[in-house]
């Protein structure tokens, strides 16, 4: 019986593998890229791009972009863009700069109001997105221009620092220690371990739970080979880090928000309905989602992770300065196309958009560590996101 | 009399169904062509291949044009000849003016740069001949529909036409400006611009043609000339509508009970031209158990009527009162129409039925979505278990309840489509030609579902445009036409040629 089963499920098993893998090369295809990025600098920066140090450093650089990707994904989820990030992240940290070192407020009370003051921008602007159905492009592009101009009235053309130290700590700090091991942070390495534990147990339980309801879609090959690859990466980028000073905290805050807005948008009635509303609005108003609602969430969500963000910054350079968050934007929204979004709505996912800030980052530390010039940089930024977009259109033809 | 053009033996066919069968059509040159059947017989596909539209082999048959054989393979190509086709929905930018929508790609210039008196002048013309009086200068969108039907046969004359094809030119004017379009079009004749009219409204047919050409599913049925014989709507009715109903409609079994929804007084505006009424005090019921046809030619409200009933999806100043179960009910959005168990599937399925990027799993929950979820988390094995329920109980035809709806069947978009509103555990179920572009084995299926439903015990509301269609399922049809009902027959009683006559009748009045 065995035989019979195993000689009529290859060439089944082997069809379903190549069809996997075609309609979901985007997926892999990033992660793959990453990769191979992540080796060509490598080699091509003589290790040091994997250096403890480099790769804390990498992860502290990236974190106000990633954490802006999180939300901004949702915005183009839902179909809409926001240009405004760059300016409202540098506004709240001028805000919260005049707030602390000129008011004296304590950090927590500060670190409260710019995240409710952010959200409020949000706020504001998917008001006019939702309910008037202002294109996001303009009020976007007009709330860019507004906060920019905000911010420079609130620090009079001068930068505002330095911060207290237990603010600057959110972005430069690393978490405590349990145990004193020379050259090994613990509890770092344990937390990392930890993760990669129920990641995979989380995968685990929901592939049992398809596969007791009927075939996954995915092939165990890939399935296990990607559990293995997520799992030793995390590990790997943990032990990198726990030999240098440990897991910074703007990493836990990360983490957090990613594994939570992966979960909103999987897992949750609203997540579901954003992409609905970004896949089709028509349909999706003419099913009882209220589309103006959640557009306007997205966009008071988007205002506060842009405030976080902009807390984030104002606490690694320890001040506040008139250039902060300029041409963010553009990396953020790039991070999110390059992670597999699509441009007209309903298509991308939280992960995909972390990856895609990370090439994007990756690109930026190992070719300034070559030593390649700012002109070049860009020119090559922009050819990767072009390359990206044009091999997702590509897919898609081919799949059609 | 010699002919402008002879269409021999056209026969075009799409994927699974033959659109047009050995078609016929000879117009004389000076003649007013009338060209009649019902919804989906071919009129439009035939002018479509008569315009280029459908390039030369893509159809079998040959086109004769002022005695040579012509073959378009484009629109340009049709016009260069004097062929020009004035489409149900008018193709004018609304923000440009007059004059720059007459010359839109036929531009009054010298090198690129657009001489602008000459087309001013040009225009002043052409507007006198079609007896508008309006500046050049003026913007289209200021103009009633009348007037922009006016400014399309301007157009059409600046570019030296000989063969005028008017679909349902008159189906949106009132009747003042359908009576002006008629006597442009007989002044035409008289100096020599042949035309066909396609058009519902027989009276204006038998007012102005010459001869009539009928199409019923895709063949030609008749050509009957009015001057050497007299003829009478019945005939032309009797033409249109004159095929048989075998076994197409599974046999239901109605169990009516009490009047379960009802509609009273209804009034839907046209939600840019407010003055407009698309649903004009329009009163209605269907009892549990009960199938509800409403008949009515494309244009009639009925789509209009259902979705301003669902959540005010259509329409503006919208008036009326709907009860359920003798009680009145909320519907001004679409969660509390929703709510109150009323559902309403679209006719228009790929537009506001499925969100088409995501597979089948994705879209059956999702008019609700709290079923398949605590509280806000949704439960991914109810979600599956609810997709592959409905998948199972509909035949969906697909690979899984992982395929994207994009790459499934009409048919089985359809069933998607019924399958999320099924799931929305629907009392009233309003279906807007659910059947439509689906095949007949797929059609089948579907009036087995409504029959099912009705048996249930719920309320449904058939809207449809084809009249076997609701012959066969329903328990009572409504006739709508120019947004009212005009006509209400118990099944026994209904026949297409009644409903037809229906429609006409009041077709004088629209």
């Amino acid at each position: 019986m065995t035989d019979a089963t195993q000689s009529s499920a290859r060439p089944a098993g082997n069809s379903a593998f190549v069809g996997y893998l075609r309609t979901h090369m985007r997926e892999y295809g990033i992660l793959f890229a990453l990769i191979a990025i992540m080796a060509f600098f490598q080699v091509a920066t003589g290790g040091i791009l994997l250096r403890p140090v480099n790769v804390t450093n990498l992860v502290l650089q990236n974190s106000y972009i990633i954490i802006m990707a999180v939300g901004m994904l949702l915005v183009i989820v839902a179909g809409h863009i926001d240009l405004s990030v760059g300016s409202v992240m540098g506004f709240i940290g001028a805000l919260s700069a005049v707030l602390m070192v000129q008011f004296g407020l304590p950090f927590p009370v500060a670190a409260i109001v710019c995240l409710l003051v952010g959200a409020a921008i949000g706020a504001i602007q998917g008001y006019w997105i939702a309910y008037w159905k202002i294109p996001s492009f303009i009020v976007t592009l007009a709330g860019m221009l507004v906060f920019k101009g905000l911010m420079m009235v609130l620090l009079k053309g001068q930068s505002i620092g330095p911060f207290p130290n237990e603010f600057r700590l959110i972005a430069s700090g690393f978490i405590p220690d349990i145990a004193a091991i020379e050259g090994l942070h613990l509890l770092s390495l344990l937390l990392g371990i930890a993760a990669a534990v129920v990641l995979v147990y989380l995968s685990l339980r929901s592939r049992a739970k398809e596969a007791k309801h009927g075939t996954p879609d995915e092939p165990y090959a890939f399935f296990a080979g990607r559990n293995v690859l997520i799992a030793g990466a995390v590990v790997a980028l943990v032990y990198l880090l726990a030999t240098s000073r440990g897991l910074p905290n703007v990493l836990i805050i990360m983490a957090v928000l990613i594994a939570g807005y992966s979960f909103v948008a999987k897992q949750t009635t609203i997540g579901r309905r954003i992409y609905a509303v970004g896949g089709n609005q028509k349909a999706a108003k003419l099913s009882g989602i209220n589309s103006e609602r959640l557009t306007f969430l997205v966009f008071a969500n988007m205002g506060m992770l842009a405030a976080l963000a902009g807390l984030v910054f104002a606490a690694r350079l320890n001040m506040a300065t008139p250039k902060a968050g300029e041409t963010f934007e553009l990396d953020v929204i790039a991070a999110v196309f390059i992670g597999g979004a699509s441009m007209a709505g309903g298509v991308g996912t939280i992960v995909g958009a972390v990856i895609g800030a990370f090439i994007m980052g990756v690109m930026n530390n190992g070719m300034s560590l070559m030593g390649i010039g700012i002109d070049w940089q860009q020119m090559i930024k922009g050819l990767v996101l072009l390359a990206a977009v044009i091999f997702d259109v590509y897919n898609k033809n081919k799949a059609a | 009399m010699t002919s402008i053009l002879e269409m021999r033996g056209i026969t075009k066919s799409f994927p699974g169904v033959n659109a047009l069968e050995n078609v016929n059509l000879k117009v004389e040159a000076g003649e007013i062509h009338a060209l009649v059947g019902e919804n989906g017989a071919g009129k439009s596909t035939l002018m479509k291949v008569l315009s280029g539209v459908y390039p030369s082999g893509d159809y079998e048959g040959e086109i004769l044009f002022e005695g040579e054989e012509r073959h378009f393979h484009s629109i340009s190509d049709s016009e260069k000849c004097g062929i020009v086709i004035i489409h149900q929905e008018l193709a004018l930018v609304p923000l440009l003016s007059i004059a720059e929508n007459i010359f839109l790609g036929n531009e009054r210039a010298s090198n690129g740069v657009i001489d602008w008196s000459e087309t001013y002048r040009r225009t002043e013309e052409l507007l006198k001949r079609v007896s508008l009086k309006e500046s050049p200068r003026t913007r289209v969108t200021h103009l009633g529909l009348g007037k922009q039907q006016l400014v399309e046969i301007a157009k059409a004359l600046s570019k030296e036409v000989k063969l005028l094809i008017l679909d349902e030119p008159t189906s949106s004017l009132n009747e003042t400006d359908s009576q002006a379009l008629l006597k442009l079009l007989v002044e035409l004749r008289s100096k020599g611009i042949s035309s066909i009219l396609i058009s519902h409204k027989l009276n204006e047919i038998s007012q102005v043609a010459d001869r009539i050409t009928v199409l019923r599913d895709g063949h030609t049925v008749s050509t009957l000339d009015c001057h050497t014989q007299q003829i009478s709507e019945a005939d032309i009715v009797r033409d249109m509508v004159g095929r048989s109903l075998k076994d197409r409609f599974p046999h239901g079994d109605p169990k009516i009970g009490e009047v379960m929804f009802e509609v009273r007084n209804w009034t839907a505006h046209h939600p840019i031209h407010s003055e407009r009424k698309v649903v004009d005090d329009v009163s209605f019921n269907v009892r549990a158990g009960e199938v509800v046809g409403i008949a009515g030619l494309m244009g009639a409200g009925r789509t209009e009527l259902a979705m301003s009933l669902f959540g005010k999806s259509y329409g503006d100043r919208i008036s009326g009162e709907v009860l359920l179960n003798g009680q009145p009910v909320d519907t001004s959005s679409v969660p509390r129409a929703i709510a109150n168990r009323i559902c309403y599937a679209t006719e228009d399925r790929k537009t506001y039925g499925l969100v088409l990027d995501q597979p089948i799993r994705d879209n059956v929950p999702l008019a609700n979505l709290n079923g398949i979820a605590n509280g806000l988390v949704v439960d991914n094995q109810k979600e599956r278990e609810v997709a592959e329920r409905y998948r199972k109980l509909m035949a969906i035809k697909s690979s899984g309840i992982g395929q994207k709806t994009v790459n499934l069947s009409g048919g089985n978009q359809q069933k998607v489509v019924l399958s999320k509103w099924l799931y929305a555990e629907p009392e009233v179920l309003i279906l807007d030609e659910p059947t439509r572009g689906i095949d007949v084995g797929a059609k089948y299926e579907i009036y087995s579902i409504i029959n099912e439903l009705a048996a249930q015990g719920k309320a449904i509301v058939l809207i449809s445009s084809e009249m076997p269609e609701l012959l066969g399922t329903c328990d009572r049809i409504y006739v709508m036409n120019a947004g009212r009902f005009v006509g209400e027959l118990p099944i026994a009683e209904a026949s297409q040629e009644k409903i037809m006559s229906m429609i006409l009748k009041t077709g004088k009045a629209a």
